[in-house]
């Protein structure tokens, strides 16, 4: 048995080729004059970032200009990619202090759970996006590049408010 | 009739190396500007911005990427033919700049030393000049496709060949109206024909003919959607795959510059040329060296009908952009059916449609002039009518939505339906 084709008469609207492409390109003209852009003009114009947005770490600073760090271990031990590196030290009063803080920005995975753990919120992932350098072992915040750091850091999550609204 | 002078020989010399310069010049800033016209219009379409930092609205752009592709690494592929190599992006880029030699740009201009034409060379054979070296850059894509010595080259140049011939004739045969109403070859006869002779622009009694122009110059050019020479989505980047750094931005250059002088012949032929519509001022032409019939030719009037050329040129040129950045590409043989099915025979038959109109009115003694051209607009518009009703019901090309269109209501449109095959019954519990 022959395989039966089956014989559409196509509508003309639909098949034309001189119509489809005119209408084509009055649609592209139309965006062309369109000034509607979407490009972001990006050094000139940074673009909007969520408040939950987890960038390169800052760490809060009392007023006389002391890490509010007290150098505990929790960072250290909670954080999955093992990029922070403390070695807790004691002053005369019995005041624990980190001698050296140091964070890997390039094994760190950002996940901000340094910032959930931290006891004293002194350790905070930041709103932050521009982190470039120019060699590989700037990317090793110690303690006083954490301090200086001075952009937004970012909200918590909060579980009454799980939409952040 | 105003004798302004010839030119002694010394100035004709001086004149035309200058004219020559110029034209280059010109022609080669267009080019870059207009590469970057294309990346611009194409953002304007897609929503987007484009390359806008370098310089004041991005127009150092070109000169950027002139830069970087003189500053990267020449390859070349160890099995290529070395010399057809280097031959072919010069082959690819010579024709297309020679082409400006022999368009007229502007009125002739009047200059204390005498007459100087605003054409660099007015050549007797002019529209055969601009079809045999147009027809030349097929061999450096050709060329390049073969000495690449690689497949994908290969295919690209072999489809530039079979397309550039299946083109190149209606082409011609488009232009062959054009002949006949001219009676002559040359384009400065062609522009003044325009602006007095028949008084309107041959786009009006030989529209058909410009609308297989138009469609034989975009696959001339191997722009979308014609562009079955490059392919990127089929053959890597065509014939020109194996290029780096200049020698790939001269098939680049070349390119862009088939484009403008297809948009200008486009402007010359069919648009009046440098001719400013609506204005006897500026109908003239030189009927011996210094001697011009018609208006009187002034400095201001060469200028005036100069942005009149480049503006219609222009015109033409974004049309490229503009087709290239809504069409998708053709089929290969989509191509091959609407060049040889569809161009070829349409352009033979405008061409006895008009020989027989120029006859019947030749014979009826009409004087040749503004009459005489809006019968042959007549007669055009019912061919263009005829020609769009055949091409527009599915004759020959048919829109991806005619698919479409049948999946979705099969049962609708049963016009001609040949009997189905039952379906063969599914086996039931089979297979548990």
């Amino acid at each position: 048995m022959a395989i039966g084709v089956r014989k559409v008469r196509r509508p003309e609207s639909g098949t034309s080729y001189l119509r489809a492409a005119l209408k084509g390109m009055a649609l592209t003209f139309r965006h062309m004059v369109d000034p509607r852009k979407v490009t972001q003009q990006y050094p000139d114009e940074k673009p909007n970032i969520a408040p939950r947005w987890r960038g390169t770490h800052r760490m809060e600073v009392h007023a006389d200009g002391r890490p509010k760090c007290v150098a505990c271990g929790l960072c250290p031990t909670i954080c999955p990619a093992n990029c922070i590196r403390l070695v807790p030290g004691e002053d005369d009063q019995g005041n624990r202090y980190p001698i050296v803080y140091e964070i890997d920005e390039f094994r760190c995975i950002f996940c901000g759970m340094c910032q959930e753990v931290c006891p004293v919120e002194a350790i905070h992932v930041g709103q932050d996006y521009e982190a470039a350098e120019f060699t590989r072992d700037r990317f090793v915040y110690d303690l006083d590049r954490l301090m200086a750091q001075d952009h937004p850091v970012t909200a918590l999550w909060d579980p009454s408010d799980p939409l952040s609204e | 009739m105003h004798d302004l002078g010839a030119l002694s020989d010394t100035a004709f010399l001086i004149a035309s190396t200058i004219k020559v310069l110029v034209a280059f010049v010109v022609t080669l800033v267009v080019v870059a500007m207009w590469t970057l016209a294309e990346r611009r219009f194409s953002a304007f379409i897609q929503d987007r911005l484009g390359p806008n930092r370098v310089g004041p609205f991005g127009l150092l752009q070109p000169a950027a990427d002139g830069l970087k592709n003189l500053l990267k690494e020449e390859s070349s592929p160890g099995e290529a033919a070395k010399f057809y190599f280097m031959l072919a992006p010069m082959l690819a880029i010579a024709p297309a700049f020679l082409l400006m030699a022999v368009i007229p740009w502007a009125a002739p201009l009047p200059t204390p030393w005498g007459l100087v034409d605003m054409v660099i060379a007015d050549v007797p054979i002019g529209i055969l000049f601009i079809l045999a070296f147009s027809s030349l850059g097929v061999y450096g894509l050709f060329l390049a496709g073969w000495s690449s010595n690689n497949k994908y080259a290969f295919l690209g140049g072999l489809r530039a060949s079979a397309q550039m011939v299946s083109y190149e004739v209606s082409l011609g045969l488009s232009l062959i109206p054009v002949f006949m109403l001219v009676g002559n070859v040359t384009l400065t006869e062609t522009v003044w024909v325009q602006q007095e002779g028949l008084g309107i622009w041959f786009a009006f009694p030989l529209g058909l003919a410009f609308f297989l122009f138009v469609i034989a110059s975009f696959a001339e050019t191997n722009r979308l959607p014609f562009d079955m020479p490059e392919a990127e989505a089929e053959l890597v980047a065509g014939y020109h795959s194996e290029y780096s750094s200049m020698k790939f931005s001269m098939f680049m250059i070349g390119e862009y510059a088939h484009l403008l002088t297809q948009s200008a012949l486009m402007a010359t032929l069919f648009f009046g040329g440098w001719d400013i519509p609506f204005w006897q001022g500026d109908d003239m032409r030189v009927i011996a060296p210094g001697v011009v019939e018609g208006a009187e030719p002034a400095w201001w009037k060469s200028l005036l009908t100069f942005f009149a050329f480049a503006a219609k040129t222009l015109f033409f040129a974004f049309v490229f952009i503009w087709v290239r950045w809504t069409l998708p590409r053709f089929r290969y043989d989509q191509i091959m059916d609407l060049g040889w099915k569809a161009l070829l025979p349409t352009s033979l038959a405008f061409i006895m449609l008009m020989a027989a109109s120029i006859l019947v009115l030749d014979t009826l003694g009409l004087p040749f002039g503004l009459g005489y051209g809006l019968i042959l607009t007549a007669v055009n518009l019912v061919a263009m009518v005829l020609f769009f009703w055949v091409l527009d019901n599915d004759r020959i090309l048919a829109g991806a939505s005619a698919r479409r269109e049948v999946e979705r209501r099969p049962s609708e449109d049963e016009a001609v339906v040949v009997e189905e095959p039952e379906e063969p019954a599914v086996p039931t519990g089979a297979g548990v």
